[in-house]
């Protein structure tokens, strides 16, 4: 018995997500003055996408995909972070955070596909969901044990970020949703 | 052009990636429970020397790690209001110490020997359908795309700045992906056609040429 989870094509293109989120780091963080000059970096947008694009199962696969090459010593968390240091720093949740969101914003795409929502609505209730919801679920508790402070004194440190992550919801959801639906045609994307 | 490796002759690279791994995790054990900031600044301190004695490409990779500043500011803020300066001082400087020592792991480790080191604790996936080979291969193309999709972007956003004074849109992101993807799938066929995909019990065994 052979068990391959991936056939070849998708296996490259969860490569090819993967690569895109850690491309993502390298866009210039955006300094919004509503968020307090907190940057925004767009990669968390990167893993939203992988669960919009791929599905539940190879979305996480890209997303475990570029966190193992991080951890391998790649440099490409936003701002140039990687190693097996990062899994010692406080955002370390955020990182594991990255996997199981990618699979529940796949997950909630396909589910509430079959259910005649609007395509853009489906794409961003995923997205809030998977890439912000499940994030934090994992990111908050990190952060609060690495930092050895309350859950609470953690959400108000990070607060600041969720208004960026909202427009970065809003955004993969738009963008998925328009790739996709040139996509549909050339390659069905969930097996 | 990615390189978490620092190509050196020290006895840390010197040594095998497994043990390394296997000594990262038992300080660690040690390091987390120290609570004493003066200890702990005496680790950071040995800990920084070992950098400092790369050179100046080991100090340019511990200012690498600026971006967690702030970071361990607010945490040391937060520490402060909700203990007291002695504990914030503690954690703020316990991550730091665990944060370099694991990346003088990685400096000093080779991305290849990193993962022949992970093989072995991973080999139990196997079962998951987790197939090493396939992972390397995986992790290979990664590190090959990144500059691809990053090439690609800068000529098509620089063939629409020649045509448009608007900024770059929803279109350009679009034929950027669909691209994207055209490529990936090409690279797929490629592979497939070098028998990659194909199951491992029905390939045919090489024979050795006479």
């Amino acid at each position: 018995m052979d068990h391959q989870i991936f056939e070849t094509r998708t296996l490259v293109r969860i490569a090819l997500i993967a690569a895109l989120i850690a491309a993502l780091g390298f866009v210039p963080p955006i300094y919004l003055p509503l968020a307090a000059g907190v940057p925004i970096t767009a990669q968390s947008l990167g893993v939203m996408l992988a669960g919009l694009l791929l599905g539940s199962r190879a979305g996480a696969a890209a997303t475990g995909l570029f966190v193992f090459v991080v951890l391998l010593g790649a440099p490409l968390l936003s701002g140039g972070r990687g190693g097996l240091g990062v899994l010692a720093s406080p955002t370390a949740g955020f990182l594991i955070g990255y996997v199981a969101g990618g699979y529940v914003t796949g997950l909630l795409a396909e589910r509430l596909a079959a259910r005649n929502l609007p395509a853009l609505a489906t794409a961003l209730i995923a997205a809030i969901a998977g890439g912000i919801l499940t994030v934090y679920a994992f990111g908050l508790p990190g952060l609060a044990m690495m930092a050895n402070i309350s859950l609470a004194k953690a959400f108000i440190g990070t607060s600041v970020f969720l208004p960026g992550d909202l427009i970065k919801a809003v955004g993969a959801a738009v963008l998925a949703t328009t790739v996709l639906r040139s996509w549909s045609v050339a390659a069905p994307h969930r097996p | 052009m990615i390189a978490g490796y620092l190509s050196g002759r020290s006895v840390l690279h010197r040594l095998p990636a497994g043990v390394k791994l296997i000594a990262l995790a038992m300080l660690s054990v040690l390091i987390v429970p120290l609570d004493s900031p003066v200890l702990l600044a005496m680790v950071l301190a040995a800990v920084l020397i070992v950098f400092s004695s790369f050179g100046r490409p080991g100090l340019r990779r511990l200012a690498q790690w600026r971006s967690l500043l702030p970071l361990l500011v607010i945490i040391f803020a937060l520490q402060v209001w909700a203990a007291s300066v002695e504990v914030a001082l503690a954690s703020v400087l316990r991550i730091a110490v665990m944060v370099l020592l694991a990346d003088l792991v990685t400096l000093s480790t080779r991305m290849q020997d990193m993962m022949d080191a992970l093989a072995l604790p991973m080999r139990p996936l196997k079962r998951f359908g987790l197939d090493p080979e396939r992972l390397a291969l995986a992790v290979a193309l990664v590190l090959r795309f990144v500059p691809v999709l990053l090439d690609t972007w800068r000529g098509r956003e620089e063939a629409w700045r020649a045509r448009s004074p608007r900024r770059p849109g929803l279109p350009l992101i679009g034929a950027f992906f669909s691209g994207a993807l055209a490529m990936s799938d090409q690279v797929a066929e490629a592979l497939d056609a070098r028998g990659f995909g194909a199951p491992r019990r029905s390939r045919p065994a090489r024979k050795p040429r006479i």
